[in-house]
């Protein structure tokens, strides 16, 4: 396991290597000089001069990237361009939102999306399973913003249950109640990835429920439930924990257009904004951040695989 | 010969209540007695066994006829309803040792399940592995916490008869154990389902289409063709003296080493498919002695004085006139 772990653990590193090289080419793949596309025509000679040495421009492009990388290392992520402030801080102010919108969106994609896979397969055929299957169908076509201004519509609008945008922090006024400022988003976020997972679930149960060993659980005279938990189930997961890494990155790009639609000061607003902003440190600092969070969470996938099958071997 | 533990009684199982798979088999199983149910792939062995076993995939129902357990009709009863309903016990090993084992679970664990099932009072962990001594696994406190994968194809299987064993059965059904393993494997594992049949008392049903190992094994022997028994008989008589001619012929299917002949025989032609089954004999249109009178109607059985029946016109072995 700890080979394993350590192994992976390289791997990882590695694609972030590549990851960060890319990200930090990107401010040079900006057709013309980056300094006068971010400050603008009106940049005085000073102006542009000053921020080509704090971005480090004027050292040798090797350099650059090492420069920048060591920084990264050691958790500086250089100068927001437009707030002036340092691009952790520009991402904290964001994280407390995004964190909690995706954590209770993972909650939704689990808490639904799984249970009502396996009615779905139990009930194979039968109404309840076309009523299920049809809906996910339906919420796996339709877009995240779609879905999102459709709630705002229903819930917020029209019967005033949930309020329809912003979030205050839960460490203000208000405290843990101000968590209901993220359930139509999440909902709204939840719905296509929640879908996307009862589907799996349900045809991971039905291809497992064909397997001998499913029979000769039935030959022992078992009860079904029992059957359906400890070796339908069980077995189903293998394949629908893979999924939750490829989940992930769709949370991540389906965030930035959901808190946008109810804008939610997360880091997918400040990622939109520091586009249209041209505020490039800040949008290398979330991508890079983005891509160890990624990484993180699928070595979590593998080592969850990896207890939850016995036959994945550690090699 | 004492009350059958098993009888299957007309049994007909049909898909969509339409195409009939099986059509109307029946034989019994005395405890302590091998019967080998004997027949091409696709004749109907294994659905059978599986709606003796209450088994039966949901495509599939017992459309007529009854399968008894001892005293207690299961015709139509899960595996879990005759548990609740306290009746006879019936176990079965599969073909595939390889996929039939739970990949995720230790070995322990699925005998054990089957042990709280059927045997409450006693210790789980200690009769599984009383069993797995039974059914010659060496090492059993070790395997017991390895998982199926880390096992050879024939201690895989001799675990899946460990699980049948567990459920304490008066009717073990073995559907082809040993195609899937090594001949040397093969041998001990139909030595230990010998035993073990003699040493518990339990009828076993043995499936194949291995004459061989049925000639090896078995006490009786039932012929199944196109989803019907074609000949039952105790084992030597039926393969001295077979009387049905698909017997025969697949008796004379079989390699002979003194042949000079490179050729093996064969019977010509193929089984009819389900549905497709003709009129009077199935066997009709593939038999070499066939006559008009095959061709329709019902074929009578006929008895012989050593306990041998066919369902035949014109049975071979016999001095009836054609």
């Amino acid at each position: 396991m700890g080979r394993y772990i350590i192994r992976r653990t390289g791997a990882a590193i590695a694609t972030l290597i590549a990851a960060s090289i890319v990200i930090f080419a990107f401010i040079h793949l900006i057709p013309g000089d980056p300094v006068y596309v971010m400050l603008g025509d009106g940049a005085t000679p000073e102006q542009v001069a000053a921020l080509r040495q704090r971005l480090g421009l004027d050292e040798p492009v090797i350099a650059q990237y090492f420069i920048w990388a060591g920084n990264a290392l050691q958790g500086d992520l250089g100068q927001s361009v437009f707030f002036e402030t340092p691009v952790t801080q520009v991402i904290a102010d964001g994280a407390e939102t995004s964190i909690l919108l995706a954590l209770i969106t993972m909650v939704w994609i689990i808490a639904f999306g799984i249970p009502v896979g396996v009615l779905a397969a139990i009930r194979q055929g039968k109404w309840v399973d076309q009523g299920l299957s049809g809906l996910a169908m339906l919420l796996a076509s339709v877009p995240t913003f779609w879905v999102g201004l459709y709630l705002i519509l229903i819930f917020a609008v029209g019967l005033g249950w949930f309020p329809s945008s912003g979030y205050p922090s839960i460490f203000e006024e208000g405290g843990l109640s101000n968590l209901r400022y993220l359930v139509l988003p999440s909902l709204a976020l939840a719905a296509p990835n929640a879908a996307l997972i009862l589907r799996l679930t349900r045809a991971s149960m039905l291809d497992v429920s064909r397997e001998d060993y499913v029979r000769t659980a039935r030959a022992k005279g078992i009860r079904p439930s029992r059957v359906v938990v400890r070796h339908i189930l069980r077995n189903a997961l293998l394949a629908v924990v893979s999924a939750f890494g490829f989940t992930f990155a769709a949370l991540i790009s389906e965030a930035v257009v959901t808190e946008t639609v109810f804008a939610l000061p997360g880091v997918g607003r400040t990622v939109v904004q520091s586009i249209l902003r041209r505020d490039y440190p800040v949008i290398q600092g979330v991508i890079l951040i983005i891509v160890c969070l990624y990484l993180v969470i699928n070595l979590l996938v593998d080592l969850s695989y990896r207890m939850l099958d016995p036959r994945v071997e550690l090699e | 010969m004492s009350a059958p533990i098993l009888s299957v009684d007309d049994l007909v199982v049909s898909v969509a209540r339409t195409v009939d798979i099986v059509r109307g088999v029946s034989f019994d199983i005395a405890p302590g007695e091998i019967l080998g149910l004997v027949g091409e792939s696709g004749c109907g062995k294994s659905m059978t066994s599986l709606a003796a076993m209450g088994l039966l995939p949901p495509a599939l129902a017992v459309s007529r006829g009854s399968i008894r357990l001892g005293e207690t009709d299961v015709t139509r009863l899960a595996p879990h309803e005759r548990v609740e309903q306290g009746c006879g016990r019936i176990a079965m090993v599969f073909q595939e040792p390889m996929t039939s084992l739970n990949p995720v679970l230790r070995i322990g664990d699925q005998i054990e399940e089957a042990i709280r099932v059927h045997d409450p009072d006693v210790v789980p962990a200690e009769r599984a592995r009383e069993l797995l001594d039974l059914v010659r696994i060496p090492d059993a406190e070790h395997q017991l916490s390895a998982f199926p994968h880390e096992l050879s194809g024939g201690m895989r299987q001799r675990v899946m008869i460990a699980i049948a064993l567990a459920c304490r059965p008066s009717v073990l059904i073995a559907d082809e154990p040993t195609t899937a393993l090594d001949v040397t494997v093969q041998r001990q594992v139909l030595g230990l389902i010998r035993e073990l049949c003699d040493t518990l008392d339990m009828g076993v049903l043995f499936i194949t289409h291995d004459l061989g190992v049925v000639a090896q094994l078995a006490d009786r022997v039932a012929v199944m063709y196109a989803g019907g028994l074609v000949e039952t008989g105790d084992v030597v008589p039926l393969f001295g003296q077979p009387l049905h001619p698909y017997t025969a012929g697949l008796m004379g299917c079989l390699p002979d080493p003194e042949s000079d002949d490179p050729l093996l025989a064969t019977i010509p032609g193929s089984a009819p498919r389900p549905g497709g089954v003709p009129d009077g004999c199935p066997f009709a249109p593939r038999c070499p002695r066939v006559q008009d009178v095959c061709r329709r109607g019902v074929v009578p059985v006929i008895h012989t004085e050593t306990g041998q029946a066919a369902r035949c016109h014109f049975p071979l072995n016999r001095e009836v006139a054609p």
